[in-house]
């Protein structure tokens, strides 16, 4: 079984930051593998490990510099990367990656594409359900558990009033939850291994998309301002001496809560 | 603007945050619509008048009744395509934001999500999008028409404007990939009372409870105060209470009027899944405990004190 697995590049979690120019995220410094898309590679490899053969490939949209977030993925295991890099692409929003995505991954043709449950940077957990329109697969979200058997993917996706079961044939799209598995760490014969293993860097044209239809231009989202979240009142701490219950609801009575 | 909510419901109700962005989108300029798919939905869908809706588009066919996305986007493209909708709007959820995502592929149209707030501005429409953490406010927008948007759980509240909805029933006609994938086996909710999304007062329980059995200081409470509970990642993942209730960055996201939090850090994993939260009340016996510093109310001490009384007085405050 082929098994394509979507990853991004994040800002390391003290660099994030939003340029007042661009209003866009800052991707100039530190990056790291998107943890969560970690979930989605060692999900992966396990299906790849249970059926005993098959491909495990990466594919990404971002810098030329997240390769080092593939190479993290390769060394869990992964066999192969492709990472879309276009100067074009910059600022694509959902729309625009979402195609450019869906080209990388019709050339890759996979059985099973599988993504992470949200991007670390922007809280993205939409894309998915994007690219699976864009080919025409059957999608499942919030996966806590999957298998795959006599040509369908089996799914316990979690929502908001507990589990469901869904079963979709493949090839499909599953967007898995953290909850699914806990990712290996890197051996170091993996880490060695990684720069060695297939890598591919290619432009937006090279899988089929216009540079017109990528970046601000394929998008349909604007940021037309950044401002300070709106002020919380005044912040109250007070010891417990015997009376904490009483002033607590004092303080709801307040505010009408109780 | 003519504008198109989706109404997600659940057991024969609508869901609260659909009706509150429902209510959003009819106190905006120009005609709001409805939309409800599913089986049996009829009655439902009426009901939808009094939330704000002049109009509802019900797709009521068996092949329609679980609560799968891409039949959904099928119905709601061809709506938004004849109808000539600039504007679709969905409250946050599993269910939902996969046919958001899903819509805005189809008909090429942009997407915002995580919205607290949607206002005219300069003739523009212009979605408030809490970014990094909650840390800065975007001012966001879309560069074309259809405009499709994501609210936060509890972003609105819904409101009763008693109006009367007409009903217009639509056909299903699916593409032949959107009914491959199946329901097997459909969640029932797990517990009595309110869901946290739809909950006005949310008890969550952290660490601090100091194990399972302790969770019953924060459900009495709960009950005490009508209210739903709703945990930390941590006792998640130990297995306290269940993932359906956990709040913050890998769980669900939360603005309920008033958040009681016992034995929670507030840990920014947590804070930022309930930071938007009216009040805000922390019981902690660590008083460097980071929600200290965002809580409306912080008492530090002893939580296993504290509540049975808190719960005593509130329930006396009621009778």
């Amino acid at each position: 079984m082929k098994i394509a697995v979507c990853v991004k590049q994040v800002p390391e979690a003290q660099h994030k930051r939003l340029d007042p120019e661009t209003k866009r995220l800052d991707r100039s410094g530190e990056g790291a593998l998107n943890a969560f898309d970690a979930n989605a590679i060692e999900e992966a490899l396990k299906l790849k490990d249970g059926g005993g053969e098959g491909e495990v490939v990466l594919v990404s949209l971002g810098p030329e510099k997240a390769i080092d977030a593939l190479r993290k993925g390769l060394a869990m295991g992964a066999d192969r990367a492709v990472l879309v890099a276009d100067d074009a692409a910059t600022g694509s929003d959902l729309l625009a990656t979402s195609r450019v995505l869906a080209k990388a991954l019709e050339r890759e043709n996979a059985d099973l594409v599988l993504f992470g449950q949200q991007s670390a940077d922007s809280d993205g957990a939409v894309l998915w359900a994007a690219v699976a329109d864009r080919l025409r697969r059957p999608v499942v979200s919030q996966a806590a558990e999957l298998s795959v058997a006599d040509g369908k993917v089996r799914v316990k996706r979690q929502t908001e009033f507990g589990y469901d079961v869904i079963e979709a044939p493949l090839p499909a799209v599953v967007a898995v939850s953290d909850a699914i598995n806990e990712p290996r760490y890197p051996s170091l014969k993996g880490i060695m291994g990684a720069k060695k293993k297939p890598q591919e860097t290619l432009t937006a044209a090279d899988v089929g998309v216009d540079a017109s239809d990528v970046g601000e231009n394929g998008s349909a989202t604007v940021v037309y301002a950044l401002g300070e979240p709106p002020a919380r009142g005044d912040v109250q701490k007070l010891e417990d001496d015997g009376s904490a219950a009483e002033k607590i609801v004092e303080f709801l009575a307040g505010k009408r809560l109780v | 603007m003519t504008t198109l909510v989706f109404l997600e419901h659940h057991e024969g109700e609508f869901v609260k945050n659909s009706l509150g962005v429902l209510g959003k989108a009819s106190s905006l300029e120009g005609d709001t619509h409805g939309v409800v798919v599913g089986s049996g939905v009829k009655e439902l869908a009426a009901r939808a008048g009094a939330h704000g809706a002049s109009k509802v588009f019900v797709a009521d066919d068996p092949a329609v009744e679980a609560p799968l996305p891409q039949p959904r986007v099928d119905v709601l493209a061809k709506l938004v395509r004849d109808g000539g909708y600039d504007t679709v709007l969905f409250g946050q959820s599993v269910l939902a934001a996969d046919i958001a995502a899903a819509l805005a592929a189809r008909l090429e149209a942009g997407l915002n999500w995580d919205l607290v707030d949607l206002v005219e501005q300069d003739g523009k429409l212009v979605g408030k999008r809490p970014a990094l953490q909650d840390s800065v406010y975007a001012d966001v927008g879309w560069s074309s028409a259809p405009r499709i948007a994501l609210f936060r759980s509890g972003a609105f509240d819904p409101s009763e404007t008693g109006g009367e909805a007409q009903i217009e029933d639509v056909a299903v006609e699916l593409e032949d990939f959107s009914a491959n994938a199946t329901m097997v086996e459909q969640a029932h909710a797990e517990s009595e009372g309110p869901s946290i999304e739809d909950a006005d007062v949310i008890v969550a329980g952290g660490r601090g409870l100091g194990g399972p059995e302790n969770f019953r200081l924060a459900e009495e409470l709960a009950q005490a105060l009508g209210g739903a509970v709703a945990a930390t990642r941590a006792v998640v993942d130990a297995g306290w209470y269940p993932y359906a209730s956990q709040v913050g960055q890998t769980g669900k996201t939360v603005s309920p009027k008033l958040y009681v939090a016992l034995g929670v850090s507030g840990a920014i994993q947590h804070k930022v899944g309930m930071q938007s939260s009216g009040t805000i009340v922390a019981i902690n016996k660590d008083a460097n405990a980071p929600i200290f510093e965002f809580a409306d109310l912080g008492v530090v001490g002893d939580l296993h004190e504290i509540v049975p009384k808190l719960t005593e007085l509130v329930r006396q405050r009621k009778s």
